[in-house]
């Protein structure tokens, strides 16, 4: 089978996410489509899947034209595809989300429970996968999630299969594991379209690579002769440098002590057990780990989100582990909330207000009962010319900027002010490379003024370059602490598994 | 490494919040026993059969009572019935009513299995709204419009049960049902409106127009109004059984259709591809629709199904008690359907419950107008509400709706 | 320029909406005419079709001069208003808290008792109990609004739920409590109130013109407009305000910012009672001078369709209350003239609220193009 997409265009309000583009796969081949966030990787994948239809341009299989009104008709055609976020239902058993759609059925549409079971089972010991049908997925591990996508790719027997950034919940281990599927499927005489913005993945595992900068095929290249830094240039348009510049460390006293926290949710479940770190003044501590094990509920007892159920949270040596949010704001506090768009900004307010969200109670801009929107207005234009945030003026939504512009909106709130400890998650998650640079510089900076920082992030990449010192997660418990210049992402994944490489000693 | 002995498993603040609610509720009951049941001296008459009544000594009953409902709030509350706690709670209610009730008829007696029909008869209605609330909410859309329905149900019952009787009443009222329910779903899927108030610009568009067509036409013309309604059936053999037999098995169609749309319900939804499909659309409409499952057909089928259910159960006041329809003869029984689904947890046996718990409130308001209890009928009146508010806020706080109800879906996301 | 640009496109966006709104009116209207026809079963059955028609002409002629043909109608319009206009403010301020405030009816009845019983316990002087009888449907209101915020931000109980069931609460307290020695009439066997002493009354806003007693229109008109002028300076000006509006619109970022969302959960349903028990006030001790059980009638769910009409912004509400005002000033006199019954304002109203929340149909009828509206969501889910 041969897939094209023939001069695929598709414009939004105010944008063309894709741009005429033309792209090939032959079965039994691996193609990388690699660009930065929001280049169109997944406006295109869309458009392939049927859930978009295109404004121009063709999608063509072995020589017909194709019209793909909804995701039936590209599975029937042979495209099958691993979203970005996970289409599992999270309440249904794993047999339940395989089969969903293509449920084996009795009389008067008598689900055959059996039947759907052994589906999976042999799908699961024909590639490797390990899965147990009966286990209901919001128990399961995400790279355990991971495979449950792909057996139910496998099940509608897709000639074609899209990964959409697949590696970005796995342990490097897993990731070795992920490119042996992709292996299996590619010599099963299957096509593979991976997308990512890694670039070393790409370089690992593709046979063709297309690179997508503003919506448009810039180019292709051969990931035989190509080098990192060459494609990283094509998918920005200019020169980029690809690590953290940064001195090391000068560290101060300690700022953030937190001892034995643990954390329960509301139904009893554990997300962080019997937790216990330090964060100095000065210095950058990470926090590695597979989403999912415990770092959102973490940073959320630190940052008052959620009642610790045990343990103690100290911030310079005021125990703060009742405080809600605001005092630990006012405390000197900063927190980038992993979700931008959930927590970090209010979508319908303007830039100005999103500017004084934590902070319009103080003295600065109210006064008795009111709020002070001249200073307000000023404080916000000041801060947009400083962070280069690029908005058409300080009224417009926040929703309708860019996902790194909104990040920098954050950043610049937070940290635009006298901080004792700074707590980053996820800080670069769908931002732009020219941003993702602007705001490692400002952590560091921010390190160098002698504030505590602590970074969590499911980037292992990112965490190891900024960190100073590295914390490793795994189901709610530390792991394992770590000189981010002395291991290799390779063991780091190991103990994000949750196993111990034997020449490493533990914390 | 130091590992600290865990003797009892560590509970999350809100359980334990919850644990102490459910503890103190006990306790409150128990005292309410001790000190106001108790205080009314007499045998209470419960007649179960025309030969037999059952005597309950109110006041022993009563103490009684309050020793075991005080024993159960303090074990509760010292260490909790863990997964029992429902079992518990639910036992513990149905014994206070019954001490209650006792109260109530103590020096008299009366007709307990009369009572009993009653609860069945009364709960027919919010039964089957509930159900057609279920239907909607499993498919992600939220059914505000339930008592909209029920209300367009019961003039078309009674307009068409009139003119061809009422079994055409009945399918007439289901058509309606459709029809209401086909404005919620154009309105919610197609046009994406906010689904609570589309639900709401129904029930004021179904009472604005009942009403306006009640006085309109049914007045100058009473004789589109006047419905023979059906007798009950008693069921052969199983309407012999003493108690049961009259409250469950003497009873008109409606009650035998409720339970059977019940059975079927909650059949379809567990155990069918439909179901399935459903429950997804529900949770996480958009891994359905990415494996190609028509999510907006599948949306729109069921608030029609939904809205035929509720129809039905509009017709049950006209063709299943009095014959006629009055403006607003519902009288918000769909809004208690609305609080029967989430009672009941989004699920068909669990909304029956709950149906049969406010059917039981009415039947008790009902039968204590009659005893000189001294208790002001108003508030017997309010009970019904005061039950679900109670239920509402102290039970069902953290139970888990469909993840997707109230959002419409888009495709593309 | 760009500026410039901005603004100018902002003007065009209200220009349209403003344009989305009367279309909405004006498919409700015909509607509604379709609805009269068909109803009209003596034109019909002899086959009078123009006839019918002809009846949609005077009704809603009737439904103009009844609203806005006279002075007297204009007082009508006035006073159908007042307790709309504070009781769409009552369920905008929660909607901008993103909360649904069914339970202004509810609510209503609480303070109109409150107001009610300062209005005829006290015997002036006027400029000392109107204030504090107004106060006291204010505070009445309050109190019995606070009750399902207190229980969302306790329990998690939805206020979609719980409001509905105190309303019905309300009505059976208020039918015991007019049976009560203290609040019954003193010679009446049926639940009616007590008089309001003469003090107590709200003027009427139209009293200096000498033997008008027809002009009902009162005092109470004032202190709506005072509420909408409140909501508008709460929105804008205060920290509690940019508080409801950020909770309003994204209850998660709200909490993270630091905000004490369980007290704005309590505060908004306050602030919502406390309107909805002003329209109490000013029916009881403007309007009737003294209660029944249903002095509330249904004004709290129409205030859901005015705040809905109005976007919940101060002057919508404002405007949209005013039409709703003017409809049921109009359907009296509709009901008189024509034979058509007033429930047909209901219809009318839920139509409107109808079109209006979906700007998608109203532009597929009437072709118009760039049209936006933000109906928004107003549920978030059951959860807890």
């Amino acid at each position: 089978m041969k897939l094209e997409l023939r001069g695929i265009t598709k414009r939004f309000p105010g944008v063309v996410a894709n741009d005429n583009v033309n792209l090939a796969l032959n079965t039994g081949e691996v193609l990388s489509l690699i660009g930065e966030n929001g280049a169109g990787k997944s406006t295109l994948m869309s458009v392939l899947y049927g859930m978009y239809k295109p404004d121009e341009g063709q999608i063509v299989i072995d020589g017909t034209d194709l019209v793909f009104a909804s995701p039936a008709d590209a599975i029937g055609a042979g495209i099958g595809m691993v979203h970005q976020h996970f289409m599992l239902v999270p309440v249904f058993t794993v047999a339940e989300n395989v089969v969903l759609g293509v449920e084996p059925t009795g009389a008067l549409g008598k689900l055959n429970i059996d039947e759907a079971r052994r589906m999976v089972r042999e799908i699961s010991d024909k590639y490797n996968l390990d899965l147990d049908p009966d286990a209901v997925i919001e128990d399961l591990p995400v790279g355990v999630q991971q495979r449950v996508e792909i057996v139910k790719v496998l099940l509608r027997d897709a000639k074609v299969v899209v990964f959409d950034e697949p590696t970005a919940v796995l342990t490097p281990s897993e990731i070795i594991e992920f490119f042996e599927i992709v292996k299996t499927l590619v010599s099963a005489g299957r096509g593979v379209v991976f997308i990512t913005h890694k670039l070393k993945e790409a370089l690992n595992i593709a046979d063709r690579i297309a690179v997508l900068r503003r919506g448009k095929v810039v180019g292709e290249v051969d990931p035989k002769t190509a080098t990192e830094s060459q494609i990283a240039e094509m998918m920005v348009g200019r020169p980029v440098q690809l690590t953290v510049d940064k001195n090391s460390a000068k560290t101060g006293d300690v700022v953030l002590k937190v001892t034995d926290l643990t954390v329960l949710d509301a139904d009893g479940r554990t997300h962080v057990e019997n937790v216990s770190f330090e964060v100095c003044a000065g210095e950058i501590v990470g926090i590695a780990g597979v989403q999912g094990n415990g770092q959102t509920e973490l940073v959320e007892a630190l940052t008052g989100l959620r009642k610790a159920t045990r343990g103690v949270i100290d911030l310079d040596g005021k125990d703060l582990t009742h405080s809600n949010p605001r005092e630990r704001h006012q405390m000197g506090m900063a927190h980038i909330p992993e979700d931008r768009q959930r927590q970090g900004l209010v979508g319908g307010l303007s830039v100005a207000e999103n500017l004084v969200l934590t902070r319009y109670h103080d003295d600065q801009f109210s006064h008795g009962v009111y709020v002070d929107w001249e200073a307000a207005n000023a404080v916000a234009e000041t801060l947009i010319t400083e962070y280069d945030i690029r908005t058409p003026n300080k009224e417009t939504g926040v929703g309708t900027l860019s996902g790194g512009n909104q990040q920098k909106v954050i950043v610049a709130r937070e940290l635009s002010r006298d901080l004792r400890l700074t707590i980053a998650a996820q800080p670069t998650r769908g931002v732009d490379v020219g941003s993702i640079e602007y705001i490692h510089s400002r952590i560091v900076k921010e390190r160098d003024a002698g504030t505590a920082v602590l970074i969590v992030s499911t980037e292992l990449e990112e965490v190891m370059a900024l960190s100073d010192r590295l914390l490793v997660m795994y189901r709610g418990k530390v792991v394992a602490e770590l000189d981010p210049k002395k291991v290799t992402p390779m063991e780091v994944g190991l103990y994000m598994a949750g196993s111990r490489p034997d020449s490493a000693v533990s914390a | 490494m130091s590992t600290t002995e865990v003797v009892a498993p560590l509970l999350s603040l809100e359980q334990k919040r919850r644990s102490r609610n459910v503890g103190l509720s006990l306790i409150f009951l128990a005292l309410v026993s001790a000190f106001f049941l108790s205080a009314r001296p007499g045998d209470a008459g419960f007649k179960l059969v025309e030969s037999f009544t059952l005597v309950l000594p109110a006041q022993p009953f009563a103490q009684a009572l309050a020793v075991v409902l005080g024993a159960l709030g303090a074990v509760q509350l010292y260490r909790g019935f863990g997964k029992w706690t429902n079992v518990v709670l639910a036992f513990a209610t149905a014994m206070f009513v019954v001490g209650f009730l006792a109260w109530a008829t103590s020096g008299g007696s009366f007709n307990l299995t009369g009572m009993l029909q009653d609860t069945v008869t009364r709960s027919v209605p919010i039964t089957l709204g509930a159900i057609a609330g279920i239907l909607c909410e499993r498919s992600g859309i939220i059914n505000i419009a339930i008592e909209g329905q029920l209300l367009g149900g019961a003039f078309a019952g009674a307009v068409l049960g009139s003119l061809y009787g009422p079994w055409v009443g009945v399918l007439g009222a289901m058509a309606i049902g459709v029809g209401l329910s086909a404005l919620l779903a154009v309105f919610s899927i197609r046009f994406k409106v906010d689904q609570v108030i589309v639900g709401f610009a129904i029930n004021f568009f179904s009472l604005g127009l009942t009403s306006f067509l009640s006085q309109r036409v049914l007045t100058p013309y009473p004789e589109y109004n006047i419905v023979k309604p059906f007798t009950p059936y008693a069921v052969p053999l199983l309407s012999d059984i003493p108690v049961i037999g009259v409250a469950l098995f003497t009873q008109t169609y409606f009650v035998y259709i409720s339970v059977i749309a019940v059975v079927l319900t909650t059949w379809f939804m567990y155990r069918t591809r439909w179901g399935l499909r459903t429950r997804a659309i529900g949770e996480y409409p958009q891994a359905a629709g990415t494996l190609g499952v028509d999510v907006l057909k599948l949306r729109y089928r069921n608030v029609w199904i939904a809205g035929a259910i509720a129809g039905l159960g509009g017709a049950w006041w006209p063709i299943g008690t009095v014959g006629r329809f009055d403006q607003n003869i519902t009288n918000g029984r769909g809004f208690i359907a609305l609080a029967a689904v989430i009672f009941g947890r989004w699920h068909p046996v669990g909304a029956l419950t709950a149906a049969l718990v406010f059917g039981l409130a009415e039947a008790i308001q009902l039968k204590m107008s009659n005893l000189d209890t001294g208790i002001p009928s108003e508030f017997l009146l309010m009970a019904p509400y005061i039950v679900t508010l109670v239920v509402v806020a102290g039970f069902v706080g953290r139970s888990r709706a469909p993840k997707a109800a109230g959002q419409a879906y888009d495709a593309s996301k | 320029m760009k500026n410039l640009f901005n603004k100018f496109g902002e003007r065009l966006n209200r220009v349209s909406s403003m344009k989305l709104t009367l279309l909405a009116v004006l498919s409700a209207l015909i509607v509604g005419a379709f609805i009269i026809i068909v109803s009209d079963v003596d034109n019909l059955r002899d086959g009078d079709v123009l006839g019918a028609v002809s009846t949609v002409g005077s009704a809603y002629w009737a439904l103009v001069v009844g609203s806005f043909g006279s002075l007297r109608a204009i007082s009508n319009t006035i006073n159908s208003s007042t307790p709309l206009i504070l009781c769409g403010v009552s369920v905008a301020i929660a909607f901008k808290a993103g909360l649904f405030n069914i339970g202004a009816t509810g609510q209503m009845l609480a303070g109109g008792m409150t107001s009610l019983w300062v209005g005829f316990a006290m015997d002036g002087p006027g400029y000392v109990q109107v204030p504090l009888a107004i106060l006291a449907g204010a505070i009445g209101g309050a109190v019995f609004g606070a009750i399902p915020g207190i229980l969302k931000a306790r329990t998690g109980a939805h206020e979609v739920i719980t409001t509905i069931m105190l309303n019905n609460m309300a009505a059976f307290f208020i039918l015991w409590l007019l049976k009560t020695d203290l609040f019954q009439r003193e010679d009446r066997t049926d639940p009616i109130s007590k008089l309001v002493s003469a003090e107590g009354r709200l003027p009427r806003l139209f009293g200096f013109m000498d033997g008008r007693a027809d002009l009902i229109a009162h005092v109470g008109f004032i202190v709506a407009l005072g509420a909408v002028l409140a909501y508008w300076w709460f929105l804008k000006k205060t920290t509690t305000g940019f508080e409801f509006r950020a909770y309003g619109l994204n209850a998660d970022a709200a909490t993270y910012a630091g905000m004490h969302v369980k007290r704005l959960t309590v505060l908004s349903m306050m602030f919502a009672g406390g309107f909805a028990g002003l329209a109490g006030a000013a029916e009881v001790l403007g309007t009737y001078g003294y209660a029944s059980t249903n002095f509330a009638g249904n004004i709290g769910f129409d205030a859901i369709a005015i705040a809905l009409l109005g976007q919940s912004s101060p002057l919508g509400t404002f405007f949209a209350a005013i039409l709703f005002g003017a409809l049921q000033a109009g359907g009296r006199q509709m009901q008189t003239n024509s034979d058509v019954p007033i429930d047909l304002i209901i219809v009318l109203r839920a139509l409107i609220v109808m079109f209006i929340a979906a700007p998608l149909l109203v532009k597929t009828i009437w072709r118009t193009k760039n049209a936006t509206i933000a109906a928004g969501q107003t549920f978030r889910g059951w959860g807890s």
